[in-house]
């Protein structure tokens, strides 16, 4: 049952495989995209917040 | 407050803003440091019969400074101002983040201190001697903390990909810190590794090409991601592509550390190893370039207008060219030419003045005015004089190594019938002289540029402070 160095490097090197072309069906998948374009988008939807920053950190305890 | 159904986060600048000034500082200092010594090596008077002044210590100063005083607090000050916006929360803590922040500091004013007093490790791109490692290992800790602790407590349901790099390179550099310089200290200031010989050349390059991959690259690929959206005002090429980069970078460039190592000591089948896994990297590497000037696909009219995003795309190419170039090198026949010689600086520079310097520079320019609650730089044509400084300076400086490196490699390789050397190691020394001149231009131009930024910097944060006192 025991198993060799080299069998152990074979097996993870299997597993790691797995796992990639796991991660690249996910990030491929149809069911994925809308979802990812969303995220992709979701950096323009913020808010312009401390736009005195001088004085609001000030508020903040921040300066 | 009625008519809001969200709560707007009061973002934490004051520290982003400490490491933006203070990346454009240390790297105006970092890159004079380097035209010193490129001076010293056509003019070796330049080192005015001093220890401290001598190239052998001013040069680790030199690498200590760009790379972790300049590129290091510019993942600080990007990494911080990110994560809050796209987590659309405060930071974690003030306080732990202001630590991080003075604690960065004493770390490079204590490399400021010993590297030229001699104090050293020997160990390149890890040369600080154990008190200043604890202390980095403290503040990288604390820094680990603010981050991943602010991407917990986010307010959105996802973790935009740019945090994704920005957390990849934060977790590895502490283990690679923490790996490579465990040590043995004899005294307050000396103490040795405790590898030793080979395996000791190995776990060195494990670290020296992990900080290339992760706090060089990872960390910048995470500035790429959010600063380019952001300044070309079009969402990521693909998304779904960055997820795939992420996964396959982080994955395949812990393997690559032998390829420092060809025809060394080190077993073959080690260097081997390294060499494949370095020419694998060239896919993830491309892919991430490829999805980085895409995201101006139908919008590339802006370029013509927009320094910043000059900036931004022109580092992206040169990230392109220089991962392109470094598989190559690895490759062990190709590395037997350019191994040790200015080809493997010019290479190095690429990445470091064209990829790392180009794409904070371009980030930096976006950043600071939104800092001060301005929407622009207080010059936008000084942006584009800065563009065009630096571009031409990194142009001449990798050109003059390239064709250095290359003569010398033939040089150092060619035999006389009888097998005898045809050349000595001066006559190659005498002929780069003229590179070393064209390279020391280079750094001219580059420090220049930089000159030009303190200027365009401090202009628009005093404007900004006349403003709100008005």
């Amino acid at each position: 049952m025991n198993m060799d160095y080299g069998t152990y490097r074979g097996v993870y090197t299997l597993i790691l495989m797995v796992l990639f072309l796991v991660i690249v069906y996910w990030a491929y998948n149809k069911k994925s995209k809308s979802k990812f374009d969303d995220i992709a988008q979701s950096i323009f939807e913020e808010d312009e917040v401390n736009k005195d920053p001088n004085l609001k950190e000030q508020k903040n305890g921040n300066d | 407050m009625t008519t809001t159904t969200i709560a707007h986060p009061e973002y934490n600048y004051k520290v982003v803003k400490q490491f933006a000034l203070t990346t454009v500082f240390w790297g105006l200092i970092g890159m004079t440091v380097g035209v010193l010594i490129a001076a010293q090596l056509i003019w070796p008077a330049l080192n005015f019969e001093t220890p401290w002044l001598t190239f052998s210590r001013l040069r680790p100063l030199h690498t200590n400074a760009v790379i972790f005083a300049f590129g290091t607090s510019a993942l600080f000050a990007t990494s911080y101002y990110v994560v809050q916006r796209t987590c659309k929360v405060k930071l974690i803590s003030d306080k732990v983040a202001a630590f991080t922040f003075w604690g960065w500091q004493a770390v490079i004013v204590s490399a400021v201190i010993t590297l030229p007093m001699g104090l050293t490790t020997s160990k390149e791109y890890a040369e600080l001697e154990w008190p200043i490692d604890i202390l980095i290992t403290i503040v990288w800790l604390a820094y680990a903390y603010v981050f991943i602790g602010t991407v917990a407590i986010r307010k959105t349901s996802h973790i935009y990909v740019a945090n994704w790099f920005y957390a990849g390179f934060i977790i590895t550099v502490a283990v690679l810190h923490l790996v490579n310089s465990a040590a043995i200290p004899v005294t307050l200031f000396k103490s040795y590794s405790i590898y030793s010989g080979a395996v000791d050349a190995m776990v060195q390059w494990w670290y020296g090409h992990n900080a290339v991959g992760f706090l060089l690259t990872a960390g910048f690929l995470g500035m790429m991601y959010y600063f380019v959206p952001k300044q070309a005002e079009r969402p990521v090429y693909s998304y779904r592509l960055s997820v795939v980069h992420f996964w396959a970078l982080i994955s395949l460039y812990i393997w690559a550390g032998p390829h420092h190592l060809h025809y060394t000591a080190l077993p073959d089948w080690t260097q081997s190893l390294g060499m494949v896994m370095s020419v694998i990297l060239f896919i993830p590497s491309w892919g991430g370039m490829i999805n980085g000037i895409m995201t101006l696909s139908g919008a590339w009219h802006k370029l013509r207008t927009d320094p910043i995003l000059r900036f931004l795309i022109v580092s992206l190419s040169f990230y392109g060219m220089s991962t392109f170039e470094g598989p190559m090198m690895a490759i062990k026949s190709v590395n037997a030419l350019s191994h040790y010689t200015d080809w493997t600086i010019g290479h190095v520079h690429s990445g470091a003045l064209g990829w790392v310097a180009m794409v904070s520079i371009g980030a930096l320019y976006h950043v600071i005015p939104r800092l001060y609650g301005k929407t622009e730089m207080a010059d936008i044509k000084l942006i584009n004089t800065h563009f065009w400084l630096h571009t031409v300076g990194v142009v001449l400086y990798i050109v003059a190594m390239w064709i250095s490196g290359v003569m010398q490699g033939l040089m150092w390789r060619a035999v006389n019938s009888d097998g005898t050397l045809t050349y000595s190691f001066v006559q190659s020394l005498e002929a780069s002289y003229p590179f070393y001149f064209v390279r020391f231009l280079g750094g001219v131009f580059v420090v220049a540029g930089m000159l030009v930024m303190v200027y365009n910097v401090v202009k628009t944060v005093r404007e900004s402070k006349q403003v709100s006192a008005a």
